[in-house]
């Protein structure tokens, strides 16, 4: 996935993410199984879910943006759990 | 009861909680700002521009002080189609002088430099810290928050939650009914670098002024909308974006970010700019169809958390709503606390001043106006057919002579597919809400 300029992993490589050992978002691989629609696929904008060729999702937490999306837009109850993280980890906005 | 910790605690040091600190602080109640990340503003995005008119009563000539990037003199609307693009483009000198209008700034720095004045006036503001949750007392009221440190529970008279458009407290408390997809637009966002003269050049300002773009159909199928605005050696360039349309479209953010970017009325501008950072966040969109109950028995809650974001196409406003609605949250928190009741009833000074204020107001005037905006006419007929319009009174056709315009606007409709009655239903709206 790239805009024609950079790659996706340039891209999300511009943000500050300080990690925690600990995931903040939980996927219920079992609900995803058998959702077509897949709506966090292709809204995430960090795109941090990913299709597997078996009709799985695996997720990255890692580059999370903490927006949101993800759990608002998925119409499955209870596939994505989501949280924020541990205090001082996540994404981090620059200042000037 | 027991005593509690504090007076107040405020749960999230955006525009909200910062100034809902600041009124508590000096009127020297305890305050202590809960902020998740690093700094105040490490976790916050928006488009770029504020208006920070509300600050003249916390904060006199706050201007002198405040961390902006321009102050925006020249306000473009465009309405893009593929080949076309319609700009209004309006300027002013007036706005270049205090005591200003709007201007472009990083909330990273802008909430930052808030929080500054919190801690001056006394509150104590803990970066690092995750509140998990809400604590209550025997009768169910509100009675502090729980926080991921150890030992991490913070009992308060009051607490504030300005903790942004994810709310988790406010849901915790009940007073969203429920959360809609729908409601909300995902805001993504290009901050580009670009040597400050090549700025001023291409967008035609000097010194600190600046430049906000606002841009309607350029985000392809997707409802939205797009944005650019100038910072002293950045450009912010992004897309607004309907979420449930964004998921049925099978059209990713960033490929809508770089179609804008590539549209022939903005690509010239954003030319050989370096991406610096790449970011995203929610915003509430609906406005007064999806704003929670704000007042319960120990809690107040304002800014994002409250949904109170004006999304109403020519005004796009967040900041201030937060700012204001944290100030009268604090005012609020004051009263009661003096008053000795910080029960519903004893908070309820905070919802009479939202609703004497621009804050409600404005809302309530505009309530129609966010789906106006986003419907389908409006996103993706109109801009057709404006755009056709202009280009068919501008165009010189001889020796074909000049069609009056109002045939034009007659068959550009009906070329568009518009009926004649959606047309003036959508112009009623749009009269009720902005006229």
């Amino acid at each position: 996935m790239s805009d024609g300029t950079i790659s996706f992993q340039e891209r999300m490589a511009t943000a500050e993410f300080r990690v925690h050992h600990d995931a903040h978002i939980v996927v219920d691989g079992k609900v995803c199984a058998d959702c077509s629609t897949r709506e966090c696929v292709v809204a995430c904008p960090a795109s941090l879910f990913v299709p597997t060729s078996d009709g799985g999702i695996v997720f990255n937490y890692e580059q999370c943006f903490e927006c949101g999306t993800c759990y608002i837009v998925c119409n499955r109850e209870g596939a994505i759990s989501w949280h924020y993280p541990e205090g001082g980890h996540g994404v981090v906005f620059r200042r000037t | 009861m027991n005593q509690p910790d504090v007076d107040v605690v405020v749960v999230g040091g955006g525009p909200a909680g910062s100034c809902a600190a600041i009124v508590a602080a000096r009127a020297g109640l305890s305050v202590v700002l809960l902020e998740r990340g690093p700094f105040p503003g490490s976790k916050n995005m928006y488009g770029g521009v504020v208006y920070p008119r509300i600050l003249d009563e916390l904060i006199p000539n706050w201007w002198e002080e405040a961390p902006i990037q321009r102050w925006v003199t020249r306000r473009s609307t465009m309405m893009l189609t593929d080949t076309q693009a319609l700009t209004v483009d309006f300027r002013s000198e007036a706005w270049g002088k205090p005591p200003y209008n709007g201007a472009t700034a990083f909330r990273p720095d802008w909430d930052h430099w808030l929080a500054g004045y919190a801690e001056a006036a006394g509150a104590q503001v803990l970066t690092d810290t995750t509140v998990v949750g809400l604590i209550r007392d025997a009768k169910g009221a509100v009675a502090g928050v729980r926080t991921d440190r150890p030992d991490g529970d913070l009992t308060a008279r009051v607490v504030i939650a300005c903790d942004g458009v994810n709310s988790f407290l406010a849901k915790e408390a009940g007073l969203y009914e429920h959360t809609d997809a729908k409601h909300f637009t995902l805001g993504v966002k290009e901050t580009l670098s670009l040597p400050k003269e090549v700025i001023d050049e291409r967008f035609a300002v000097r010194d600190r002024h600046g430049v906000d773009i606002e841009i309607l159909g350029g985000t392809g199928k997707v409802n939205g909308g797009g944005f650019l605005y100038t910072g002293l050696d950045t450009l912010s360039v992004g897309v607004v974006l309907k979420l449930p349309k964004l998921a049925a479209q099978q059209q990713r953010p960033e490929q809508l970010v770089a179609g804008l970017k590539a549209h022939p009325a903005i690509a010239p501008l954003v030319q050989g700019a370096e991406l610096k950072e790449y970011s995203a966040h929610l915003i509430p969109e609906a406005g007064l169809t999806m704003m929670p109950k704000m007042t319960t028995s120990g809690m107040l809650v304002a800014g994002d958390a409250a949904a109170l974001c004006l999304a109403a196409g020519i005004w796009l406003e967040g900041v201030n709503f937060a700012m204001a609605s944290g100030m009268y949250a604090g005012e609020a928190a004051v009263e009661a606390v003096q008053a000795g009741d910080v029960s519903e009833n004893g908070l309820r000074g905070y919802q009479r001043r939202l609703s004497d204020t621009f804050v409600l107001k404005d809302h309530r005037k505009l309530r129609r106006a966010p789906e106006l905006v986003l419907s389908d006419r409006v996103q993706h007929l109109y801009p057709g057919m404006i755009a056709n319009v202009a280009e068919r009174v501008f165009h010189v056709d001889n020796p074909h002579p000049k069609p009056g315009v109002r045939r034009i606007l007659a068959q550009e409709r009906k070329k568009a597919g518009v009926r004649r009655r959606d047309l003036l239903r959508d112009g009623w709206t749009g009269f009720r809400s902005f006229g």
